[in-house]
């Protein structure tokens, strides 16, 4: 056991600096706009006073490194600072919209990963037979859909005859099912975009392993090869099925912007649009530094994952 | 359903006409690339005419287009009829011509950024690649602190901070796209730069830029303009959600991602027409997809255990 916290611990430093490198990248990238913040935010007609009392009440003034670390340590005790637009304190936005926009992916989540699964496991079952190869060319167009488009197909075939509701409105009184109800058509969005992409890599995963020794054997001993897929292939195919559900789930996570804006959903990459729009430069920062966040930390779990499933790569060097 | 009916037919008609462009490419072409041409899959031939198709309509938009780009000829949201085939927009003017212009915007946009990714990215890859050493070591760890931010979230950080023009949405696009193509030219690079004949064109002299242009580049074209299909469909999609969210190429200009977005309205009234500047997107990156995927298939020459 002693090799696997070591393990665990090593890739968590390794997460850690990642993260602390990603947030000076997302502050650094401030410091990129011409002028600065106080000027840009004021426009051309400003006197210089103006802009340099803004600066002072910004803190514009002090030097970046100063800046920074009061960002990074208001930041990791849950205060983003204030909205440029609206004068609010982000993590007050955040709140509401951060539990939403989780919501919404681990609905997606929740369908699309043991939907891919079984398809990805039949297509390699029945590989070249008519539905492997129904299913792949539909997979390949899906991943070509730009998420909008396959959203209003949805709301064109689903919304709009009233079966479901095209714009959602979520309120904290409702019951789980009524708010799984009202989000079916964002979450269904989202699992037809990332299924497509699970379905195949599960498929191409399977088919690799079939070609080995072993499958051969466990061919030659006269098994179903139902049970040589499940039981023989899927375990060692473990480790790059997590990698590609993990990658998705991080994809989810931009998916979730697009598809937010189309169904009204109140969640962070509605926010974020929003945001982007009014150059509210202090929420975009601090929403990407949420989806970065949770880029990374899903990335950490499966590379974690994938180690434990498959202990040849725990001795790598 | 008389939209599933259409997608039938669609996809019934393009099977004999992919056929019959297949073969006449292998009639047309000299010997050599018409046995190439011959034996392509019919995707691939599906594919190439639908992207020809793409070219031609961005090539000739005002000779086809029954009205200018910009003008509003009729009223908000006319049905379609003789004179407005497709009918009118939010503000009157002719969807089948604002249609058309976006395939040159859209399109131009697109594949001008992915044009400087590329150049951008595959130099900078090949040059750490060719030089090692501490230069190697910064660019590549840089690039990985790009990279691990997703893109689309990079891209709005850097939309809020230089504002939302074309020329910048060109720049940041390809700013991070060229991270992805470095990543990819860096180590394509690697496995050339390790031959006899590098080694033999460094001993004769010959500068860096000599020993990219016609020792390595030529050795990395084919991995490279597969990627550079694959990565046209994430520019184009990207641009196209950016345009979509109200951030991307602006109007007045004819962009299909502003145009679902304007329109959107009428789909909850079961109008088909915003769906098709989306179903043209969406047709032009399954033709590059099944383009990419044959070409990388012949690149690898692998086949499928079966």
């Amino acid at each position: 056991m002693h090799a696997v916290v070591v393990m665990i611990l090593q890739r968590l430093a390794l997460g850690v600096l990642t993260l602390f490198v990603v947030s000076l990248v997302i502050f650094g990238a401030t410091e990129l706009l011409p002028g600065d913040l106080a000027s840009s935010l004021l426009g051309q007609s400003a006197t210089p006073e103006t802009v340099a009392a803004l600066r002072r009440q910004m803190g514009l003034d002090l030097p970046a490194p100063v800046r920074y670390w009061d960002w990074l340590t208001g930041v990791l005790q849950g205060d983003f600072g204030v909205s440029l637009a609206t004068r609010r304190p982000i993590a007050d936005m955040l709140s509401a919209r951060l539990g939403n926009t989780v919501f919404l992916a681990l609905y997606a989540a929740a369908i699309a990963v043991p939907l891919s699964l079984i398809l990805g496991v039949l297509a390699a079952l029945w590989r070249n037979s008519i539905f492997d190869r129904v299913a792949n060319a539909g997979a390949l167009s899906a991943i070509s859909f730009p998420e909008f488009f396959v959203a209003y197909i949805l709301i064109f075939l689903l919304a709009q005859s009233g079966y479901f509701p095209s714009m959602t409105r979520l309120s904290p009184a409702m019951s789980l099912g009524d708010k799984l109800y009202v989000t079916f058509l964002p979450a269904l969005t989202l699992t037809l975009v990332v299924t497509a992409h699970m379905m195949r890599m599960t498929r191409a995963a399977i088919i690799n392993l079939m070609a080995s020794p072993y499958i051969e054997m466990a061919r030659l001993k006269g098994l179903s090869p139902l049970r040589i897929v499940l039981r023989h292939a899927l375990p060692n195919a473990l480790a790059p099925i997590i990698n590609v559900i993990a990658l998705n789930l991080a994809y989810l996570i931009t998916g979730v912007v697009v598809v937010e804006v189309v169904f009204v959903y109140p969640g962070l990459g509605q926010l974020m649009v929003d945001s982007v729009s009014k150059r509210d430069i202090a929420v975009v920062q601090a929403i990407a530094l949420i989806f970065a966040s949770a880029y990374v930390l899903l990335n950490l779990t499966a590379d974690v994952l994938s180690t434990l499933t498959n202990p040849r790569l725990m001795r790598r060097k | 359903m008389a939209v599933l009916i259409f997608l039938a037919a669609f996809i019934a008609a393009s099977i004999p006409l992919s056929w019959l462009f297949r073969a006449g490419l292998a009639r047309a072409l000299p010997r050599h690339m018409a046995v190439v041409a011959r034996d392509m899959p019919l995707t691939a031939a599906f594919g190439l005419w639908v992207i020809a198709l793409y070219i031609l309509v961005a090539f000739f938009a005002p000779l086809l287009a029954p009205f200018p780009e910009r003008a509003v000829v009729g009223t908000q949201f006319q049905p379609w009829d003789s004179a407005h085939w497709l009918g009118t927009d939010r503000l009157g003017r002719d969807m089948l011509s604002r249609l058309i212009y976006g395939a040159r915007n859209t399109v131009g946009i697109a594949f001008a950024t992915t044009a400087l990714a590329f150049i951008v990215g595959s130099l900078l890859g090949i040059w750490a690649a060719l030089r090692g050493g501490w230069l190697d070591q910064v660019l590549s760890r840089f690039v990985d602190a790009l990279m691990a931010i997703p893109s689309l979230i990079f891209s709005l950080l850097l939309l809020t901070i230089f504002g939302t023009t074309v020329m910048t949405l060109i720049f940041v696009i390809a700013a991070v796209d060229a991270t992805r193509v470095y990543r990819i030219a860096r180590s394509v690079a690697q496995g050339v730069v390790v031959m006899d004949y590098i080694e033999a064109a460094r001993l004769r002299g010959e500068g860096n830029w000599y020993l990219i242009r016609r020792e390595i580049l030529p050795n990395a074209l084919a991995p490279l303009v597969a990627e550079f299909g694959l990565r046209f469909c994430f520019v184009f999609l990207t641009i196209s959600s950016l345009s979509f969210l109200g951030l991307g190429i602006q109007p007045p200009t004819a962009d299909w991602g502003s145009m679902v977005r304007d329109n959107a309205t009428l789909i909850t009234f079961g109008d088909v027409t915003p769906l098709l500047p989306a179903g043209a997107i969406a047709l032009l990156t399954v033709a590059v997809n099944f383009v990419v995927d044959w070409q990388l298939y012949r690149a690898s020459g692998l086949k499928e255990q079966g």
